[in-house]
């Protein structure tokens, strides 16, 4: 698909390490975090590992040891229990195999308005896991890998293909790269996205043999200097698959496999694929992987990847040495597992450096599910996470909605690079930010706060900031109460003459000093004893409201 | 990098984003030529509104002379002694605090005017609840969701925030200084006004070169987002253009950091006379819950009472003095409120604790100088149920405010404060 390679060669010019202030250099290592595993490091763990810190969870790692956290983020979350469903049915389509509220990913009709509405099913169906994660770092590697090996549903168009892929990807989310590699070459939703399962030995199609190389192993850096050649190369060894569109099954078709030598050029030790007869030929496959991961680039490069996604987006020279290259270390002596990796990363004073700290700008799905979880707006009354309710659907699919209005529609990055922020310098996550996103940001929070939001099924969405204040350790005490909300919504603190002012003007009514703190505590206590009266429960609800949206409206909350 | 340098760096930021209760001018600027139908006009001129949060002591502030046996007998630990009160020119029964040497001139000079015991049926003694009060306008048994100042604003600017700003109202309808926007601007459905989080902020916002130089990665996205969010904002380019064309402030002021009040009034004077055309402002100063030592031990004139009124005093007069010097406090009314006065007996403690009603100062070139009502009755043996009796609602002030400054009309009264009550005189007679 030309239009994507276009793109695709856009983005990845030649990176070379960033340049960063002297100043915050970061001298920290992969060497062990010896500090306190208190709240604001359980925090910053949590935000990064898993989509915001919802305070049961950070009680809960707060009271295992720093080593079992890192082992229990780095567990496998259990394949999706459920499967997206028919949510879609009205007055105007109706699905006719698939009843309202059963799955539709076994059903076998494929039509253009029908498919339509399951992929957005799909969305939110995957949206609900992300909202009622485990404590595991599965559904953050999802989004990980889905914008590493990005892929579009409205290319792909089959929504079993998408739904498939995404199996694929949390299988392996914390497995082993150089299998999900290979499954990805093979992945129905792939083939069809790059055009593989119509490329043949006449017409060999370079789409997916570039891609694999300069986007999802090798890379652009300075380590990497495959060639053009060699992409033509690996093009060939990849033909012959092809899609049963019926039984929805990828198979490999000899006949329509080059099966002559395959020559590489010096990068990879002018290795020489040999071309391999009838069926044997897809395992040219294995030839080609082995190859390409005898490279050590291939590990530095998705390591980087990493660091970017997980730490920070500044590579200067320090980093590459003290960070990058000793994770690309454990990753080849690990043969290219995962959670090694991530296990060295997480564990590190570097992850925990202070300077660290706040300096990842949220992105809109950590926006909008890191809210979602924070404040528990997911769930509507009396159903519980793994009620896979339409009215659960509505809640995704507004949750959905907004991270996609802000710039990033899970299921559809906007090409085969996945979304700029990742990876554009010098920008990065910056780029998530500008005069369209950041308003509807600040209106989001400010609008759920206010008079919230109705979902199609006419449920209302707001925070309950109450309920919000209730699971703080201390919510009698203004002071408490700022100072906590702050450590669960920030990831950096703010100074105390800042906080003493937010004290003063929101919740005091101006009142200042300590000794005006009895006047909250006294109307919050009576919220709790006599909650039937109405114009004291006005009085603190405006009051929580109002340090609530004026907390998610300063630039901090943007930041973890 | 130390954890301590890291904090440092964090500087207030301007909440810029909050301004419209999040629903950002940007997002509904619209054709300007749909607005001018609807022909509002503005008269330039401009209130400004201080809120006294605590409830002050209106019986140390404004001293009834004429009763002072009864007054000394109700407060003897904290009672000012007589000869320390400051006199008022042709009003020899009632006094002034004497820290409020400034406020005396101004009186002198025709230039404030007193509101004698102002408070409305059934007070709150609740602090929060009676702010609310005071804020919205409603009765006391009543539940407004918006303040007197927003419906005003709704009243002269219909629809906010769609289609604005417009070539009729490029600028703010009312500027708080305030982390959040007060219950009393709030509009039927959005907050009529925009906030400079505190004066830190504004200097801040004003001084691009603040934001420059970063030195930790989270605050260089934390300034990075700042600047997005003051370039969004429709608003902040007139306040900056406003505040630019004022170079040159009165001297008068306390110096930053030592008055907030008098901070907080610099940043109105000079937006003021940088052209804003915004009608309302409102700032704040706290300390008046005054429950325990309001005074000094032995000298009842000083204390912390008696420095909260100086700083207000100091503030006001160098306000006044601002105004004249940038030549426009010919349209600039100010007015004072607290929650609720305290009680006339004072406690043990040299407190005194929540009561009714208080006297609310109204000042500006424009008013009206002089005493309106009468001093309040003190009983000769006063006990701790004893309050000041209420003399004049406070929706009579907002509806001579509203009326004979602002130049709204009787009919609209019903609107905005629900019914039309008789005005006070307050405001000179052009």
């Amino acid at each position: 698909m030309d239009r994507k390679h276009f793109f695709s060669t856009l983005f990845t010019k030649p990176q070379t390490p960033g340049k960063v202030m002297d100043a915050t250099s970061l001298k920290s290592t992969l060497k062990k975090y010896k500090g306190r595993w208190d709240t604001p490091a359980v925090v910053h763990f949590l935000k990064h590992t898993m989509f915001g810190a919802q305070p049961a969870d950070i009680d809960y790692f707060k009271n295992k040891s720093f080593k079992k956290s890192v082992e229990q983020i780095l567990s496998d979350a259990p394949v999706p229990s459920t499967a997206p469903i028919n949510n879609y049915n009205d007055d105007k389509i109706t699905d006719d195999q698939v009843p309202l509220g059963s799955t539709w990913v076994n059903a076998s009709n494929f039509n253009g308005m029908v498919n339509y509405r399951r992929r957005n099913s799909y969305k939110q169906w995957w949206t609900g896991l992300m909202i009622n994660q485990d404590k595991s770092l599965t559904e953050k590697m999802v989004l990980f890998w889905h914008n590493h090996f990005s892929t579009e549903t409205n290319i792909i168009d089959n929504p079993v293909y998408c739904y498939r892929h995404n199996i694929l990807l949390r299988q392996h989310a914390l497995g082993n790269f150089k299998i999900l590699v290979k499954a990805i070459s093979t992945d129905l939703g792939m083939l069809r996205y790059l055009n593989g399962y119509a490329s043949t030995k006449k017409a060999p199609d370079e789409n997916y043999g570039r891609e694999l190389q300069e986007l999802f192993t090798m890379g652009k850096g300075p380590g990497s200097h495959y060639t053009e050649a060699d992409v033509k190369a690996a093009a060939r060894v990849l033909t012959g698959y092809t899609i049963d569109a019926k039984t929805l099954t990828v198979s490999f078709d000899a006949k329509r496999h080059d099966d002559s030598d395959k020559q590489f050029s010096s990068f990879y030790n002018n290795t020489l694929i040999k071309g391999r007869k009838g069926a044997d030929g897809a395992a040219e496959l294995d030839d080609l992987l082995n190859m390409i991961f005898a490279q050590e680039e291939l590990s530095k490069f998705i390591c980087r990847k990493l660091y970017r996604f997980f730490v920070f987006y500044t590579i200067d020279d320090t980093t590459e040495e003290h960070i990058i290259v000793p994770l690309a270390k454990i990753f080849r002596k690990n043969n290219y597992e995962i959670k090694p990796v991530l296990k060295a990363l997480f564990s590190s004073q570097h992850f925990f450096d202070v300077a660290i700290r706040g300096s990842t700008i949220k992105s809109p799905v950590d926006i909008c599910v890191g809210l979602a979880r924070e404040y528990t707006i997911n769930l509507p009354p009396a159903l519980t996470p793994a009620d896979d309710t339409l009215a659960n659907y509505s809640v995704w699919e507004f949750v959905r909605s907004q991270a996609a209005n802000m710039q990033q529609n899970i299921g559809d990055p906007p090409n085969v690079a996945g979304w700029p922020a990742y990876y554009q310098e010098p920008q990065y996550y910056k780029l998530w930010i500008n005069s369209d996103t950041l308003p509807k940001r600040n209106q989001f929070t400010d609008r759920l706060l206010s008079y919230g939001f109705s979902t199609k099924d006419g449920r209302k969405i707001t925070i309950d900031v109450v309920a919000f204040a209730k699971a703080l350790p201390h919510p009698e005490d203004p002071d408490a109460l700022i100072n906590d909300s702050i450590q669960f919504l920030y990831t950096v603190d703010l100074p105390e003459v800042e906080k003493s002012r937010i004290k003063s003007s929101v919740l005091l009514s101006n009142l200042q000093g300590d000794a005006a703190n009895h006047y909250w505590t006294n109307a919050w206590n009576a919220l709790m004893t006599k909650p039937d009266d109405a114009a004291n429960k006005k009085i603190v609800v405006n009051k929580l409201k109002n340090l609530y949206k004026y907390l998610m409206n300063r630039p901090e909350y943007q930041v973890y | 990098m130390k954890r301590r340098t890291f904090f440092k760096y964090t500087l207030p930021s301007v909440v810029m984003p909050a301004l419209l209760g999040g629903f950002k001018m940007q997002a509904f600027a619209g054709n300007p030529l749909l607005y001018g139908l609807t022909g509002a006009t503005n008269n330039g001129r401009i209130l400004v509104v201080i809120q006294l949060a605590g409830g002050n002591d209106g019986l140390n502030t404004v001293i009834p002379v004429v009763f002072y046996s009864a007054y000394k007998n109700a407060r003897p630990n904290i009672a000012i002694a007589e000869e320390k009160i400051l006199r008022l020119n042709g009003y020899d029964k009632t006094g002034l605090h004497p820290a409020m040497s400034l406020m005396q001139q101004l009186f002198n000079e025709n230039q404030l005017a007193i509101v004698q015991a102002v408070s409305y049926p059934q007070p709150s003694f609740s602090h929060f609840r009676a702010t609310d009060i005071w804020l919205t306008g409603e009765e006391s048994n009543q539940d407004l969701n918006t303040g007197w100042m927003g419906r005003y604003l709704n009243r002269l600017y219909p629809n906010f925030p769609t289609n604005y700003p417009n070539s009729f109202m490029p600028h703010p309808l009312a500027i708080q200084i305030g982390s959040v926007i007060s219950p009393g601007l709030q509009g039927p459905a959005f907050p009529m006004a925009m906030a400079i989080s505190n004066p830190d902020s504004f200097y801040t916002m004003l001084n691009e070169k603040a934001t420059a130089t970063s030195t930790s990665f989270s605050q260089d996205q934390i300034d990075f987002i700042r600047q997005v969010s003051e370039k969004t904002d429709a608003y902040a380019d007139v306040i900056k253009a406003a505040a630019k064309k004022i170079t040159t402030q009165s001297g008068k002021y306390a110096e930053k950091g030592k008055n907030p009040l008098s901070d907080q009034l610099k940043i109105v004077s000079r937006l003021i006379a940088g052209g804003l055309q915004t009608k309302i402002y409102m700032v704040s100063m706290g300390g008046f819950d005054t429950h325990a030592k309001q005074t000094d031990a032995t000298d009842t004139s000083i204390g912390a009472h008696a420095g909260q009124l100086q700083k207000l005093s100091e503030a006001i007069a160098a306000f006044m003095d601002d105004l004249k010097m940038q030549q426009v406090a010919d349209r600039v009314v100010g007015m004072t409120f607290s929650e609720f006065g305290r009680r006339i007996k004072s406690n043990a403690s040299g407190g005194t604790d929540h009561g009714i009603a208080a006297p609310v100062f109204v000042f500006g070139q424009p008013v009206q100088a002089g005493i309106v009502g009468s001093n309040p009755l003190l009983p000769d043996n006063a006990t701790v149920n004893d309050n000041i009796a209420m003399q004049h609602d406070f929706r009579a002030v907002y509806a001579t405010l509203l009326k004979n400054w602002l130049g709204e009309k009787d009919a609209d009264m019903q609107d905005i404060l629900q019914k039309d009550f008789a005005t006070l005189p307050l405001i000179k007679k052009v």
